[in-house]
């Protein structure tokens, strides 16, 4: 019997939407077993660092990686399976741009601290003891991994092949890419598996309903209005991102009667997704009066930069940091 | 971390029809202004994108200068509404991504007032040397303070 290749599975700072996502492929699931062997699944099977480190530089065919990278220890695991992987890839928006967590690029490390160990409100911790990487007591000397001052996509701290996009990805998006994979016909470097490359609207079912130019007086929030059905959910004035969102989910959110808020990332050529995104909805707004702008903008976004970057901020061009390949 | 001697980099981005003339006329005239200004031309302040501006300020600017026509004389009808749209949205974002949005102004110059750049320039040059170098700001701490990638 000729050897399977083998593949590996990681998360970083995760929700486990990515795991469940990968378990979601149900009877799909089997055929990448029957094809592959899984030889790293913390989340699901009993493996160790140690198995990772005993194998041969390259020896894993493809390792997805979820989550962003938040701390040292994902760092370390991410460098190692970037040493000993062929192929890794960035599965899921935490991965490929920083997702939720990199929200918290909007905050200071101390001030995250400071409400998890002091300010939140069911913290009692009157000794005000913080999380140390190394701690000693009686002889005994504990270590944990280290809390970065910010959070990182993927390809911030590896070289990362190939991205599978969504928050989380959805099943056919995961199964188109696991079919491309081992097809053996891989496309270049750095594309984005499984998904579309023209923006979410292209295949809105509400997409016959948009007319061409849409301006809004009002913006409206999903949480204190109900959309009609069968409506773009653009001109009703929900700030659906559709229009500068990459397709392939199918308009999954807009078929539940939800805007999208643009996991699927940017569309090709658009560094900054949360820029471009804040440039399409800033010149939605139908007023030239500074005061009425602002009017406009403060009654709808309490915190705007939680709407254009909600699964984005690590890659902002801000926070972009080069990868220093020392991992791969 | 105030430093008296700190000289402050400024990009302006200016429209082809008004704020860059406005530019030529001051140079022209002879009106001195701070050399801490470095200026790209645009054909309309409504061509600018605001990754442009996130762009200059992980490159070291420490601040930026939007120029553009006054309001009902842009040379596309309605390019600098567009662009003061995205300077309200833009401001909010900066702010809670900890950048000062003071570092980003917006002004409407129009071609023969080289007299107001000269003076916005002055001001934004003074106002940016009080805030200092934008690897003050929060957000760059976390640039500057990352332990990873050893
Ligand atoms: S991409 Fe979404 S589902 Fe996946 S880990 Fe991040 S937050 Fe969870
Ligand atoms: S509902 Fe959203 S995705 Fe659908 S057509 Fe309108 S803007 Fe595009
Ligand atoms: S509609 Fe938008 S937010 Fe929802 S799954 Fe698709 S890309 Fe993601």
């Amino acid at each position: 019997m000729s050897e399977k290749p083998k593949i590996a599975l990681y998360w970083c700072a995760s929700c486990g939407g990515c795991e469940e996502a990968v378990v979601d492929l149900a009877e799909d699931i089997l055929q990448v077993v029957e094809k592959a062997e899984i030889v790293f699944w913390p989340v699901a099977m009993d493996f160790k660092r140690k198995d990772v480190e005993n194998l041969k530089d390259g020896e894993i065919l493809v390792s997805f990686i979820n989550g962003s990278v938040r701390n040292s220890e994902q760092e370390e695991m991410v460098k190692l399976l970037r040493k000993k992987s062929k192929i890794v890839i960035a599965f899921g928006s935490c991965a490929y741009t920083g997702g939720i967590p990199g929200l918290a690029n909007s905050y200071s490390k101390e001030e995250i601290m400071n409400y998890y160990y002091k300010e939140g409100l069911t913290v009692f911790n009157p000794e005000d003891k913080r999380p140390t990487p190394q701690y000693i007591e009686k002889n005994l000397a504990f270590e944990i991994p280290e809390f970065y001052e910010r959070v990182y996509a993927l390809d911030q701290v590896i070289d990362v092949d190939y991205y599978i996009p969504g928050c989380a990805p959805t099943r056919n998006v995961v199964k188109n890419s696991i079919d491309t994979l081992f097809s053996g016909n891989l496309p270049p470097k750095g594309s984005v598996l499984g998904a579309s490359s023209k923006a979410l609207c292209n295949e809105c079912p509400l997409n016959d309903t948009k007319p061409e130019k849409i301006t809004l007086k009002e913006f409206k929030r999903i949480d204190k209005n109900q959309p009609e059905k069968d409506k773009c959910l653009l001109i009703q004035g929900f700030a659906c991102l559709g229009p500068v969102t990459r397709g392939g989910c199918e308009a999954l959110c807009v078929k539940a009667n939800y805007p999208c808020t643009g996991c699927f990332g940017p569309l090709d050529g658009i560094e900054d997704y949360g820029a471009k995104a804040l440039s399409f909805l800033a010149s939605l707004i139908d007023s030239n009066n500074e005061e009425e702008i602002e009017k406009i903008i403060n009654e709808w976004m309490p915190n705007p930069l939680g709407i254009v970057y909600k699964y984005s901020l690590p890659k902002s061009l801000i926070f972009e940091t080069k990868n220093k390949k020392n991992g791969g | 971390m105030k430093n008296n001697n700190f000289e402050p980099k400024l990009l302006g981005i200016f429209c082809n029809w008004c704020t860059y003339l406005a530019a030529d006329l001051a140079g022209v005239s002879r009106m001195d202004y701070p050399a801490n200004l470095r200026i790209v031309r645009t054909m309309c302040s409504g061509r600018i994108d605001p990754q442009f501006i996130l762009w200059a300020f992980r490159n070291g600017a420490d601040g930026v200068l939007i120029g553009g026509c006054h309001p009902g004389d842009c040379h596309y009808i309605e390019g600098n509404y567009k662009t003061l749209r995205r300077y309200k949205l833009l401001k909010r974002v900066l702010k809670e991504m900890g950048i000062n949005d003071k570092r980003l102004r917006l002004e409407w110059i129009s071609a023969s007032e080289g007299e107001k750049l000269q003076r916005v320039v002055k001001e934004f040059v003074e106002e940016i040397k009080n805030l200092g170098p934008i690897s003050n700001d929060e957000a760059f701490k976390k640039l500057l303070t990352s332990t990873k990638g050893g």
